[in-house]
């Protein structure tokens, strides 16, 4: 009999919690966020509807600050695959002039990205909206359930969580509340990149090693992206070769250099860190705990 | 050691050390339990930090965590490199059940750490659930604690079947071997009737890193495995009982056109390939499988844990909640069963309750009649009738309408349920399917089984109404129109024949009325039989099968 890979297991498991979300709520969404968990995320949707279209809209918030290429990536995938795609921006914060210089990564978080977020959800009503965020990510995100329950206000309450034993999902949720649904809970960083090579997966260019213009600040290395960086005293553009572990804001995302231009060597570079993918993203260091208060918040 | 000291030897004595290892070929799940400050999350740091699976930038925040909330003095607490809640580094506690991934040149691994304190008992039996061994962490200051019976009760009956105890804090007892010894013999007593296929005891000190990673200079009289050695090296095939025949529970129905009908799932067990003959459960209708479709092609095999599309070669009706099954497979569906339930809300669960129950992708409403409840001290089982947070008791479960379900211990998939709360929406029990439960508690309190639906005799009318029409008002009217309709005819027939007006009354009158009283009376009288059977411990198939 066939034996499953620990890659195939990941995989059925994925699409088994997708469906399971389309099955059981009455208006989901995909949350896409460019980045390669959720291409992977998209791929298994896919995967799961065959021969069927996706069966659910894909939402983008877009903070106004994604990497230029994210978006063009953004565009053309969601052509490509004939996707209904969303766009949200918090029109709101763009009218107040929030940004990350000025702002503080902070407030620029919570305003564009989880503030956005739930216009978005309210706007469209959605009751269940599936995101790429893997346990192995950080502390908090351990301990998220699968199906993760949001009041009406979207806040994540960490301590009131249903039991997930087994399979079993408990897909019940009264008027208002709804669910933040992670398909890739159990998946690690290296699973996602082994998949993406084995499934051959399309990926922002941005993961790959290349030069780009980068500038030291406060011990990362920021790509300006466009003029609207201001380069303080001292600061220097300086072409260098690297590539990132994870994507986000432009200002907010730090590279690392690299020369890992293709999968496998991406993959043989992971193999050998010795640091977390998330070490390059400023938000989560606003603090001890500060994931866990954004994810209460509503971010996802 | 500083968090910087600690990086610098660690990249000495293994310059190629990386937090993520090639892929093993096996995967071990595996959870840690014990009491409170027993040192589970210390261990879980202890397992991550030795495979040096932790990563430079997560030390620094070790570093600086372990300054502001550690319990360890100027040592690091590894503990707060797993307990990830503000809450839980406030208190010192794990609240939560967190999953931990990492592999080692040998294995791959996935660790649920889970909470010691009674209170979240529930998150605990939640990480049993999907894992393949346990480790029963004991301090070895304390011995064997009621904490560490109910864990071990509870990791047995979620049917684990590999344990490690693992006596901990050797440290503070002086490494003593007596200590040690004597507390292995109090927890191999104490388990005796759990049924572990494996009990591997292993003295540690998760603080030290003693007996986990490398032999303890410590600790020279130990001659078994380390920690590592074993948890790298154990072999848990067969571990989680699947059935052997093809099962499969249909999650969503695919119609994308009118050209294509696909019966989405996940397969419970066994194997299945184009052309094998089908049954459909509840109903037992058949078919043949035609394809098996995935987007990277049809397959000409699907086996258990793929989730695949099937295709079947004739018309039958089949939605969510149905059972895809090979044609000789014994599963049958039924409205009635016995099982475990470990009960997880605040508000006790007494009998008669009605919750919804979601075994497999099905789901119905469940009344539920407590036979009787597990004493955690000593495994017993007494007669009750209700169970409080918590507590491990044995029921019989009555559902509103057929499901494909069968014995836990025979099938993880279709044997295992969790219990809904019908207004909170919260998951309220975790239950098993077992067949043999009652009987348990019969040869135990020896009076006998409550009934399964006290307080119906004072609803009478509501659960005839439900009986008739269980689909609510629509139905009821669908019902008394559709009985209208049939009347009239009857008696238009009845005049035209006799032309009596008097026995036109009276046949009008007998399909009108008669009819559906007689089949209250008949389903009250099968109910009643059926529920005797259960509490004689007979579980032949009701409702349907093949």
């Amino acid at each position: 009999m066939i034996q499953l890979t620990h890659l195939q297991k990941l995989e059925a498991e994925a699409i088994h919690i997708i469906r399971e979300t389309v099955a059981t709520c009455d208006n989901p969404v995909m949350l896409y966020s460019i980045g390669k968990d959720s291409a992977v995320l998209l791929h298994l949707a896919l995967k799961a509807f065959y021969p069927g279209r996706l069966p659910f809209p894909v939402l983008h918030v877009d903070t106004t600050w994604k990497f230029r290429e994210m978006i063009a990536f953004r565009d053309q995938r969601a052509q490509e695959l004939g996707l209904d795609l969303i766009v949200h921006v918090n029109q709101d914060g763009v009218r107040a002039g929030v940004n990350p210089f000025d702002s503080g990564s902070r407030a620029h978080t919570d305003v564009m990205k989880t503030q956005a977020l739930r216009q978005a959800l309210d706007a469209h009503k959605f009751d269940a909206a599936f995101g790429g965020a893997r346990r192995d990510e950080e502390k908090s995100r351990a301990k998220e359930r699968v199906f993760s329950l949001r009041s009406a206000e979207h806040r994540w309450d960490p301590k009131a969580q249903r039991p997930e034993p087994w399979r079993l999902y408990n897909t019940r949720k009264r008027p208002g509340e709804s669910f933040r649904v992670f398909p890739l809970s159990n998946w690690t960083e290296l699973d996602v990149w082994d998949y993406v090579a084995r499934e051959n997966i399309p990926v922002v260019p941005l993961y790959f090693a290349a030069p780009r213009p980068v500038v030291e600040r406060d011990g990362a290395l920021i790509m300006r992206d466009d003029d609207r960086m201001a380069l303080r005293e001292g600061e220097v553009v300086q072409t260098r070769m690297v590539r990132f572990r994870t994507l986000g804001c432009y200002p907010l995302t730090g590279a690392v250099e690299s020369t890992a231009a293709t999968l496998p060597e991406i993959i043989a570079e992971m193999r050998g860190s010795r640091s977390s993918e998330r070490q390059g993203r400023i938000i989560d260091h606003d603090g001890a705990g500060s994931m866990e208060q954004k994810k209460q918040e509503g971010y996802f | 050691m500083s968090a910087v000291a600690l990086k610098a030897v660690l990249a000495a004595q293994n310059p190629s050390a990386h937090p993520a290892a090639a892929a093993a070929p096996a995967l071990l799940r595996f959870i840690t339990c014990g009491s409170v400050d027993d040192g589970k999350s210390t261990l879980i740091g202890r397992l991550l930090f030795d495979a040096k699976l932790v990563h430079d930038d997560q030390l620094d925040a070790l570093g600086r965590d372990s300054r502001r909330f550690g319990t360890q003095g100027d040592k690091l607490d590894l503990a707060l490199l797993v307990d990830g809640l503000s809450a839980e580094r406030e208190q010192g506690i794990t609240i939560d059940v967190a999953y931990r991934y990492f592999a080692t040149p040998r294995r791959s691994f996935i660790v649920a750490d889970t909470p010691g304190h009674e209170q979240y008992t529930r998150n605990m039996a939640t990480g049993a659930s999907t894992a393949d061994l346990a480790i029963i962490l004991i301090d070895a200051r304390k011995g064997v604690l009621p904490q560490t019976r109910r864990h071990s009760f509870i990791v047995s009956m979620l049917g684990v079947r590999h344990v490690v105890v693992a006596v901990n804090k050797m440290d503070l007892v002086g490494f003593d071997r007596a200590v040690f010894e004597g507390i292995v013999a109090q927890y191999r007593h104490m388990a005796g009737g759990l049924g572990f296929a494996t009990i591997t005891p292993i003295p540690i000190s998760a603080l030290e890193g003693d007996g986990v990673a490398g032999r303890s200079p410590n600790m020279p009289w130990h001659a078994g495995p380390t920690l590592f050695e074993h948890l790298e090296s154990v072999d848990v095939a067969g571990a989680v009982q699947l059935a052997a025949r093809f099962r499969m529970p249909v999650q969503w129905v695919n119609r994308p056109n009118l050209d294509f009908r696909g019966f989405a799932g996940t397969i419970a067990g066994g194997a299945v390939s184009p052309g094998d003959e089908v049954a459909i459960l509840p109903g037992g209708r058949r078919s043949r499988v035609a394809r098996i479709v995935t987007q990277d092609g049809d397959l000409a095999e699907a086996v258990a844990a793929q989730a695949v599309t099937l295709t079947l070669a004739d018309e039958v009706d089949v939605s969510r909640g149905d059972v895809i099954v090979a044609v000789d497979d014994a599963l049958t569906a039924r409205r009635a069963f016995a099982a475990r339930l470990l009960w997880m809300s605040d508000r006790p669960l007494a009998s008669g309750a009605e919750l919804t129950l979601r075994l497999g992708a099905s789901s119905a409403t469940a009344r539920v009649a407590i036979a009787g409840a597990v004493d955690i001290h000593s495994f017993e089982i007494h007669a009750a009738d209700a169970l409080a947070m918590n507590e491990v008791g044995i029921a019989t479960i009555a559902l509103d309408r057929a499901v494909a379900l069968t014995d836990y211990a025979e099938d993880r998939e279709l044997g295992a349920f969790i219990l809904v709360d019908r207004v909170s929406g919260d998951t309220v029990a975790l239950g098993l399917v077992d067949a043999g439960a009652v009987r348990l508690v019969r040869s135990v309190s020896g009076d006998g089984v409550p009934s399964a639906s006290p307080g119906r005799s004072r609803h009478w009318v509501k659960v005839a109404l439900d009986r008739l029409a269980p689909g609510g008002w629509p139905q009821i009217v669908e019902e008394a129109s559709w009985r209208a309709l049939a009347s009239l005819a009857v008696a238009a027939l009845v005049q035209l024949t006799f032309a009596d007006w008097r026995i036109t009354a009276a046949a009008a009158l007998a399909e009108a009325l008669l009819r559906p009283i007689l089949r209250l009376a008949h389903q009250a009288a099968w109910r009643s039989f059926e529920r005797q059977r259960i509490a004689r411990g007979h579980y032949d198939a009701e409702g349907s099968g093949i």
